[in-house]
């Protein structure tokens, strides 16, 4: 038998770049809308106009009347199919039955009422015009503030407080030190909320095989196992007659880590009309009816003893929830209070959220989703008490740290810190910043009369979410490794990765692990009816949970090899390096090729060892990784028009173990064009009566390339001990990092004339305001 | 009701009779069956949907099919020729210019307008050039490496 030549040199760690590129970069790869099926149909969906409605009637009979036109669909419809499910949970939580189309009432403006079913999309929104609805508006609210004042309008008449739940944690001697305390600051912070904008819309093809009594749906999900899990549940068909796909998925952010209505509604509309359906969500659908996220408003209050030392942490976090719980709405503010404390040592805590329902899309996961709220609020209040203490903000952060040695750290949330090295990524960003030089340039820019700021953040963030008693829906991850006859190695990853390269980091390590050539494996994933269950690419856990549950598959595999390897040799010491097994005493070899041929073609086999090459594994996560790092922003405000500009952007970070340096430099530029979107440009505006202002590209402002700076990253590597291959996850950490720095920058700049908070985004006009008024 | 057109795509002839409502980003992926442009906001603001016409970037949302009738249309799968990759594929691939890759043909469309207008840009003209297009995943930075070095690639 012929051997092959594997491949000696080691991928981990190294630039390379991505298998997945070919089919994007030529416009060949499939996302949903790509998808084409014999007489497939083109649904539209009817939705309120209204943030708060009654629904008189529905008159379909114009609609059905066009030609083309096959079906029209309303609550009415619809009332067997399951609700759209929350998967979180919390005591006393309150969850409204969310109907895949409205009932008699309508609860935020984009509430799906009504779907045309067509020939084409082109009729179908014809005909949806056609649909009359009589409405009868009524009182709504927005603002969550607002929602919580006596006598403001119900969300849910059986709910008038508008409360959604109350959450409580408390840790140490909060009063007593708050008592004892030599300084006290306190701040009103909110963080926005913010609309997700992946550039592919959601997207649904449903087909269903009446023979078989089987649906597809294709969906541009983050989860379709779950989703799978959830919605056969919402249709009430056996889990096993449902397959999910997710394509080609153009991105996702956390807004496409959910089950939404549409998913259920289009399996339900395939299965009346006997013919596949694709929806398409527009923009406009998008920017109103997928979830959005942040809206927190936060009261801060932080005591320090005179040297600087943080000795307690309070906080009172409105989090607007909007109508409904989503798949995870009420775990996100969690999320924020368990990183509450960042990375300083502070053992006294206090959490208070109110949820709160408003007339307003609901809030969910957004790229870190609860752990830049927390970092933004961490990070500003530590800025502004280095302000009062007249301290420097650099030397503030270094006094507070955890220092190494004392990981692995329990904090006063209930977390254990797994590894960490705080000052290194803060020296070197200092460093890289020049930031002795820039105060020095800064003294004289003041002294000209220019706005120069300098500002910085040490975030700290959870990561490879997480271990099953801490997630809604389990945090272990899968993967099954199967060597072909061939020897060509094919992994099924439970994850399902929409642009974070997995498909090439995966191989890299599969490669390594294996001694073969990386263009030997390939990853698969995103399939139910050919994947394993698993759970999802969300949270920054696909390489660190998915990743390492490959690696111990491969490890079965490895030593199955060996097996194979010793028989074949007729040596009982074989190691197996280099994609060969190689006996100790002979030094013979052969090769993982010609044992993967024998494993299958099983002539003769080992003892208690079964033919063929395929493991599957399903690793739960001791503990989550928490990554951290340090970003320093430069910036100029330009008096005349409160325009923002940034400088200056260093970026270090710590995301443990580099597998693919390139992969990292890129989540690190995207995540930070969306923290910097959120200090600057991006803000979701619902007036009083509940209607989006900010509904499309032209008023949601997505940064441009124009108005993204230019990133100075490195890294520190502080490898986590949770997992073999010590990597953490960096998918939400740029995002982490970036808005407090920028925000740090902007007050600093504007100090001189007494601007100690800004809340985001910081638009032109907000500042030229504080620029002129001099106060916050 | 129907109107009836000719334009090459890509080289080659297409003829059709379209509504002319019909955008040309919906004939281009429904009738010619070419997937490659996206569709990101059907408003003209994201340039999922870059093509060029007559060797021009346009946003095909934002054109009727019928006013393409007898112009010259070349879509992402027109781009390589012979099999062999466009310098700015190329650079996108070699400087991790796509992530998701859904706004990717686009902004390698309109990466190739801005090149054929100034072979050698600097950073600022780069992001200049490509600011009609929005990318939700990159941050930017990879692509305006991958221009820059396909324009390093292409003057060479
Ligand atoms: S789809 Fe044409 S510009 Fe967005
Ligand atoms: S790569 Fe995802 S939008 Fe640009």
């Amino acid at each position: 038998m012929a051997s092959t030549v594997t491949k000696t040199e080691t991928l981990f760690g190294k630039r390379m770049k991505r298998k997945e590129d070919p089919r994007l970069i030529t416009g060949t790869a499939t996302y949903v809308d790509d998808i084409q099926m014999p007489g497939m149909h083109h649904a539209v969906i009817l939705r309120s106009p209204y943030a708060a409605a009654r629904i008189r009637s529905i008159d379909t009979k114009r609609a059905l009347e066009l030609p083309g036109v096959a079906a029209v669909f309303t609550g009415a419809d619809v009332k067997d199919v399951g609700p759209v499910p929350c998967g979180a949970s919390l005591p006393g939580l309150r969850v409204p039955h969310h109907h895949v189309l409205a009932q008699d009432r309508t609860y935020f403006v984009g509430h799906p009422v009504a779907v045309v079913v067509a020939a084409d999309r082109y009729i179908a929104r014809d005909a949806v015009d056609r649909i009359e609805v009589d409405w009868e508006p009524l009182d709504a609210v927005a603002d969550p503030e607002k929602a919580l004042e006596a006598g403001a309008p119900a969300v849910h008449p059986q709910w008038p407080d508008n409360k959604a739940f109350d959450y409580h944690q408390e840790h140490g001697e909060v009063d007593k030190v708050f008592a004892e305390a030599d300084v006290v600051v306190k701040q009103r912070i909110t963080s926005q909320r913010l609309i997700p904008c992946a550039m592919e819309t959601r997207g649904v093809v449903a087909e269903w095989r009446s023979g078989e009594k089987a649906l597809t749906i294709y969906t541009s999900t983050q989860i379709p196992h779950l989703m799978r899990s959830l919605v056969a549940g919402m249709l009430g068909i056996p889990e096993n007659k449902l397959r999910a796909v997710a394509p080609e998925v153009g991105g996702g952010f956390g807004s496409k880590l959910n089950v939404y209505a549409e998913e259920a509604l289009m399996g339900f509309v395939a299965m009346k009309i006997g013919k596949p359906v694709k929806w398409i969500e527009s923009r406009r659908e998008n920017m109103l009816a997928t979830t959005h996220g942040r809206g927190h408003v936060d009261y801060y209050e932080i005591a320090a003893k005179k040297d600087g030392t943080i000795v307690g942490i309070k906080l009172k976090l409105i989090q607007d929830v909007g109508s409904y719980h989503q798949l995870l709405t009420p775990a996100i503010p969690t999320l924020s209070v368990l990183m509450m404390p960042g990375v300083y040592r502070c053992q006294n805590i206090r959490a208070d959220i109110v949820g709160v329902f408003t007339n307003c899309v609901p809030t969910d996961a957004y790229r870190g989703a609860g752990r830049p709220e927390a970092m933004h609020g961490i990070e500003r209040m530590v800025d502004i008490l280095a302000a009062e203490m007249k301290m420097d903000p650099a030397e503030l952060r270094l006094k507070n740290f955890i220092q190494p040695e004392e990981f692995p750290y329990a904090t006063a949330t209930g977390l254990t810190y797994d590894s960490g090295d705080y000052d290194k990524p803060l020296k070197k960003a200092l460093e890289i910043a020049g930031y002795a030089k820039l105060r020095e340039e800064q003294r004289a820019a003041r002294s000209a009369g220019r706005l120069m700021g300098i500002g910085l953040s040490t975030y700290g963030e959870i990561c490879a979410i997480g271990p099953s008693p801490a997630t809604p829906a389990g945090g272990w991850e899968s993967a099954t490794v199967r060597i072909e006859p061939s020897g060509k190695v094919t992994v099924h990853t439970g994850c399902s990765p929409h642009g974070q390269g997995e498909e090439t980091t995966f191989a890299q390590i599969a490669a390594d692990e294996l001694g073969v050539d990386i263009e030997d494996v390939i990853v698969l994933h995103g399939d139910t009816a050919i994947v394993q269950y698993g759970i999802g690419t969300f949270g920054s856990r696909g390489t660190a949970i998915g990743g390492t549950a490959m690696y111990f598959a491969i490890q079965e595999l490895k030593a199955k090899i060996k097996r194979f390897g010793a028989m074949m040799l007729g040596c009982d010491e074989v190691r197996f390096e280099d994609g060969r097994c190689v006996c100790g005493k002979t030094g013979k070899s052969v090769t993982i090729q010609e044992i993967a041929a024998a494993s299958y073609r099983a002539m003769k086999l080992p003892p208690n060892t079964e033919p063929g090459m395929v493991a599957t594994y399903f690793w739960e996560p001791p503990n989550f990784t928490f990554p951290f790092g340090a970003h320093i922003v430069v910036t100029e405000v330009d008096k005349e028009t409160g325009d923002i500009a940034v400088k200056r952007y260093v970026a270090v970070d710590d995301c443990g173990k580099i597998i693919n340096p390139l992969i990292v430099a890129g989540q690190i530029h995207g995540g930070v064009a969306q923290g910097l979107g959120q200090a600057l440009y991006e803000e979701a505006v619902y007036d009083d009566s509940g209607q989006l202002m900010t509904g499309e590209f032209m008023d949601y402002c997505v940064p441009k390339s124009t108005m993204v700076p230019w990133i100075e990253d490195s890294n520190t590597e502080t490898p986590t001990p949770v997992n073999p291959l010590g990597i953490k996850g960096v998918g939400e950490a740029g995002t982490i990092g970036c808005s407090p720095a920028v925000v740090n920058s902007v007050v600093d700049a504007l100090s001189p004339l007494g601007v100690r908070h800004i809340d985001m985004p910081m638009t032109p006009e907000k500042i030229w305001k504080l620029v002129r008024g001099g106060a916050a | 009701m129907k109107r009836s057109i000719t334009l090459q795509i890509n080289g080659k002839t297409h003829t059709g009779e379209v509504e002319p409502r019909l955008l040309l980003i919906h004939y281009l992926r429904e009738v010619a069956g070419l997937t490659g442009p996206h569709i990101g906001c059907e408003t003209s603001l994201c340039g999922a949907c870059t093509v060029t016409v007559d060797g021009k970037a346009v946003k095909s949302c934002a054109m009727f099919a019928v006013q393409a009738d007898g112009r010259d249309v070349v879509t992402i799968e027109g781009l390589a020729s012979n099999g062999d990759l466009h310098p700015l594929q190329t650079a996108f691939w070699e400087e991790h210019g796509a992530q998701c890759g859904y706004c990717t043909p686009g902004m390698i469309m309109a990466s190739k307008q801005l090149l054929d207008r100034n072979p050698h840009p600097d950073e600022d003209e780069i992001r200049h050039g490509i600011k009609g297009n929005l990318c939700r995943c990159t941050g930017y930075q990879h692509i305006v490496n991958a221009v820059k070095s396909a324009a390093a690639k292409m003057g060479a």
